[in-house]
């Protein structure tokens, strides 16, 4: 795979404070990498500088193999940036407003009208397409700010907090378009958010930032396993425990805890391989198995264990 | 420069001035008084008085000496008028003509505040930033959706003047009087400059200031040095002839160039989007 996004040791400092310190990761390309973290951690900072409208004070950074520094103006041609804000024209309509960015992005004249018709079609704007967009919704704003950020069908993609200050409807409409255009075409997308079930869904890969360090990169998953010791597996029983189970499982090599609560029982294992061994191990000493099923950390268990490890 | 980029920034940034009713009202209301109401106010008045008790304005002694003391190519101009007609020649042929200045400075000011700070105000800045448009095309954009109208609305005042001077005056001058020399190089020479400098002062503003309605009250500094020259016509310190408009000209455009090297400079992505804030 080749890297979408590749940055090393960068930098970007305001007065005193590091908004983005000695940062160093790789996006590959065709992935959807979500950058988690709280506000002013340095994710609106850092999407600023992969598109040339900062400057980083150290390190560098590449973004589809142009430094966004010397190349920014290609490389922007290339991104589409969507932000909190919608930051669309109130005072234009909303097909104004697409053919306005449409143009500036360098989309041709004589393709405008049709994508421009397309997106607030599949956007569900097409009845409002002539209103202006003062009038709008919040959500609806947002939405019209997400096929603008299409219009010129770019290879990546930036969504900063792009589901904040949205009500539940709104967000879940936004989150399923982003899903939907996600990954189309080899298309990369660099998510920042702080709602970590929108990453959740959406992120093939995750980092999780604290005041300007990454802390962690990788799978969700992965992260889990490296985060705590050994996996909890928790099984099901049609019926009370047979006596004997307990030490029979302890007896499996790889097995590290078991806790027995009248028909539940749970075990710590080294790692997944241990699992079929465990299920033997039970079945051997009588146990009635109605289910087993590995226990998955979740984002929220990970994100919160390295923000409270990194601010101890 | 990509030409169809910076078109469309100035014909975005136009259509928004047109929903800002705080934007435009000023810009129709001026241009109304000054070529409208004030000259018939000017034409009709001296007649009105001179009828009355108020007769003998030219008898007035601080008069006299203005009078006496007028270059000889404005002197000449006046010679052989009677009262009313010197009085309409001297206001609205020459102590106005600097005043109509304002028409250029105030409208390429406002539109300039409303595209610059308007646009951080709205928060619609962003995005623009994150185009492949360059700073220059965005400057170049946003300045052509200010000077272009400034100018094209001061023409069209300048024509309206004139038609109001020759109709309305022409009953008490007799005659077509209207333009002046002079009026021709401060309406194609100094206005377009005039509209430059109205758009610079409004991006040196805006670059200190957070919303429309402080920089729409800063930019009305930009109209003191109109002032001063208005001032210095009745003082009689300095006349607008061809080649003092000529000169005027120059300076301004003078002026232009080097606040367009500051600007040029100081506009960069990160300023545009005020980096001093990051999160």
């Amino acid at each position: 795979m080749s890297a979408a996004i590749e940055t090393e040791g960068l930098v970007r400092r305001f007065g005193a404070r590091t908004a983005v310190n000695e940062l160093s990761f790789r996006a590959e390309a065709g992935e959807v990498f979500g950058l988690l973290g709280p506000n002013g951690a340095g994710k609106t900072t850092l999407v600023r500088l992969l598109n040339g409208v900062l400057k980083a004070d150290a390190g560098r950074a590449h973004v589809l193999g142009c430094d966004p520094l010397i190349q920014g103006d290609a490389l922007r041609r290339r991104s589409g940036v969507l932000t909190e804000t919608p930051s669309i024209y109130e005072r234009l309509t909303a097909r104004q407003n697409l053919h306005f960015f449409g143009t500036l992005y360098g989309v041709p004249e004589a393709d405008l009208p049709r994508r421009a018709a397309d997106l607030l079609e599949q956007f569900g704007l097409h009845e409002r397409a002539d209103d202006r967009a003062g009038g709008f919704s919040k959500g609806m704003k947002q939405r019209l700010a997400l096929a603008r950020t299409l219009i010129h069908q770019p290879d990546i993609l930036f969504f900063d907090e792009p589901t904040a200050g949205l009500d539940p409807e709104a967000a879940q409409q936004v989150t399923d378009l982003i899903a939907q255009y996600s990954g189309a075409n080899g298309r990369t997308v660099f998510l920042c958010t702080h709602n970590l079930d929108e990453a959740g869904r959406l992120c093939d890969r995750v980092g999780i930032l604290n005041h300007g360090r990454l802390l962690a990169v990788g799978k969700p998953d992965d992260l889990g396993r490296n985060l705590w010791d050994g996996q909890w597996v928790d099984i099901g029983l049609t019926a009370p425990p047979p006596a004997g189970l307990d030490a029979a499982l302890r007896g499996v090599s790889g097995a590290t805890k078991v806790q027995i609560e009248g028909a539940a029982l749970a075990v710590q294992v080294r790692d997944e391989r241990v699992i079929p061994a465990v299920v033997s191990a039970a079945a051997a000493a009588g146990a009635q198995i109605l289910r087993v099923a590995p226990r998955a950390h979740s984002l929220h268990d990970i994100y919160f264990k390295l923000q409270a490890e990194a601010e101890a | 420069m990509n030409w169809r980029t910076i078109r469309a920034i100035a014909l975005k940034d136009w259509r928004e001035v047109r929903g800002n009713k705080m934007a435009w009202a000023p810009t129709l209301i001026v241009p109304l008084i000054f070529c409208v109401v004030l000259p018939l106010l000017i034409i009709v008045l001296p007649g009105a008085l001179s009828s009355g008790e108020g007769g003998d304005m030219m008898k007035d002694a601080d008069l006299e000496l203005f009078l006496a003391n007028l270059p000889p190519a404005i002197a000449a101009s006046i010679a052989g008028l009677n009262e009313s007609q010197t009085m309409i020649v001297l206001l609205l042929g020459y102590l106005f003509s600097p005043l109509f200045l304002i028409l250029p400075i105030m409208t390429s000011s406002v539109i300039g505040s409303d595209s610059f700070v308007g646009e951080k105000e709205r928060k619609t800045m962003e995005a623009l930033l994150y185009t492949p448009a360059t700073e220059r095309e965005l400057f170049t954009g946003k300045m052509l959706a200010a000077v272009i109208p400034a100018v094209l609305l001061t023409w069209l005042g300048f024509a309206v003047y004139t038609l109001v001077l020759n109709s309305a005056g022409g009953v008490v001058m007799g005659r077509v009087w209207f333009p002046l020399p002079h009026w021709w190089v401060m309406v194609l020479w100094v206005t377009p400059a005039v509209a430059v400098l109205g758009m610079m002062g409004a991006v040196v503003i805006s670059a200190r200031v957070k919303s429309f309605m402080e920089a729409y009250q800063n930019t009305g500094l930009l109209v003191l040095p109109i002032i001063m020259l208005v001032i210095s016509q009745v003082a009689g310190l300095l006349y607008l002839s061809v080649p003092v408009a000529f000169g005027i000209g120059l300076v301004v455009w003078l002026v232009d160039g080097i606040l367009l090297l500051f600007a040029l400079r100081i506009i960069t992505r990160a300023a545009l989007m005020g980096a001093d804030k990051g999160t």
